[in-house]
């Protein structure tokens, strides 16, 4: 398979638009996907997952072909959604002042949900909930997290395609993995 | 060993095939008598199993479509560059044909002066190439863009090139008899048409090659 897609990369090269599709058809799942699960919203996550093959298209003189196609894609993919998720977090600040209001921030808009972690196990389905802690976690650790369980990508391919070096890949991976014990233990 | 960060981190270097024997021994022994150690290892464990349950989710249908539609278009001549390079031997044989056919054409052109391949003992009279009676030719006769009139005898093929054979009488008074031509003791080829032209070469290129083969 990885002959076929670096084949398919090398016609792409010369200005085989053509030979793009069964590039983008190979890896669609796998980018989408990782998009989603990075921004817990199939509807974001199309759009990025699109963006990216655009991207890779547009740059594809810049892929070094010595390396892995995947972990180039990987890594547009990931720098997407990363700077989509700095573009929309001042939508959620929670502590910015709700207008007309004195000194209401929008902590006081939330209704409080106490319930116990058990019971929101319960009234959710167990997919959706674990979905949405992967959502929770930041996206240094989450990232990490589903590149190492959910595509199963070695750490020293985690480095690569997140360009920082392998140690703080494996104090990330630590950090990432106690996050998500503590939230699933009631599981 | 105390139930410290360094268990901890004995763990996480477990889980990502990280240990020395060594260590992984340590770990081992400590977990057999660490409850707590016991529990904390076994729930990372299992989150990472959860983590992995979660459904896989495929891209929306017609995802690479949008993508193919959404690609910045390539330049018109790129295309019918890549379909050259697609079917080399259909470019090679449409430059041959196109180069063959045009060296063909020019040659037709150019080939309109009245030419006879042999002079020795034939008249020539305007555009008429007469062998006169009692004149025999040795070997082949080839008239281009002229008429020929065979009073006498041809040892030979004849070919005429854009040229008719003249009778005898014909050109004398103008009548229409049915008097033979000269004798010609070989093939009579008539070429006129441009087709004709070519086809005849071709078959003077074949017969050249077959006779130097033999």
């Amino acid at each position: 398979m990885d002959l076929m897609i670096r084949e398919k990369i090398k016609q792409v090269k010369k200005g085989d638009q053509a030979a793009y599709e069964d590039v983008v058809m190979y890896y669609q799942d796998k980018i989408f996907q990782h998009c989603y699960r990075m921004l817990g919203n199939a509807h974001e996550a199309e759009d990025i997952a699109q963006e990216a093959f655009i991207r890779a298209y547009v740059n594809i003189h810049s892929y070094d072909e010595k390396r892995k196609f995947s972990t180039w894609l990987y890594r547009i993919a990931t720098n997407l959604t990363i700077d989509r998720i700095r573009k929309r977090k001042p939508d959620y600040y929670l502590d910015a002042e709700v207008k007309g209001t004195d000194g209401l921030d929008m902590y006081s808009q939330l209704a409080t949900n106490e319930r116990l972690p058990e019971e929101e196990v319960q009234g959710m389905e167990l997919q959706s909930y674990i979905q949405d802690e992967i959502s929770n976690l930041p996206p240094k650790y989450r990232s990490i997290i589903m590149l190492r369980y959910l595509e199963e990508f070695s750490l020293q391919e985690i480095s690569d395609i997140l360009d920082i070096p392998l140690g703080t890949v494996k104090t990330r991976i630590h950090r990432g993995r106690e996050a998500l014990r503590k939230k699933l233990r009631h599981v | 060993m105390k139930c410290d960060k360094d268990v901890v981190n004995l763990m996480h270097g477990y889980l990502d095939d990280d240990l020395t024997k060594e260590d992984e021994t340590k770990l081992r022994n400590h977990l057999e008598d660490c409850e707590a150690c016991q529990k904390h290892f076994h729930e990372l464990k299992r989150s990472i199993t959860l983590l992995k349950s979660v459904e896989q989710v495929k891209a929306p249908e017609n995802f690479t479509k949008q993508v193919m539609q959404n690609l910045p278009t390539e330049k018109k001549h790129k295309k019918y560059v890549r379909w050259f390079k697609m079917h080399p031997v259909v470019t090679a044989a449409a430059i041959f044909f196109v180069l063959m056919f045009s060296g063909l054409f020019t040659a037709w052109e150019q080939d309109s002066q009245l030419t006879v391949s042999k002079q020795e003992d034939i008249i020539i009279k305007g555009d008429t190439v007469i062998v006169p009676e009692g004149v025999t030719v040795e070997g082949d006769l080839v008239v281009k863009n002229g008429n020929l009139k065979i009073e006498g005898t041809v040892e030979g093929d004849v070919t005429l090139i854009n040229g008719k054979l003249l009778k005898k009488e014909e050109s004398m008074n103008g009548d229409v008899l049915l008097a033979s031509a000269g004798d010609i003791n070989g093939e009579f080829k008539q070429v006129n048409q441009i087709f004709d032209w070519i086809l005849y070469h071709l078959n003077n290129f074949f017969k050249s090659i077959f006779s130097l083969g033999e």
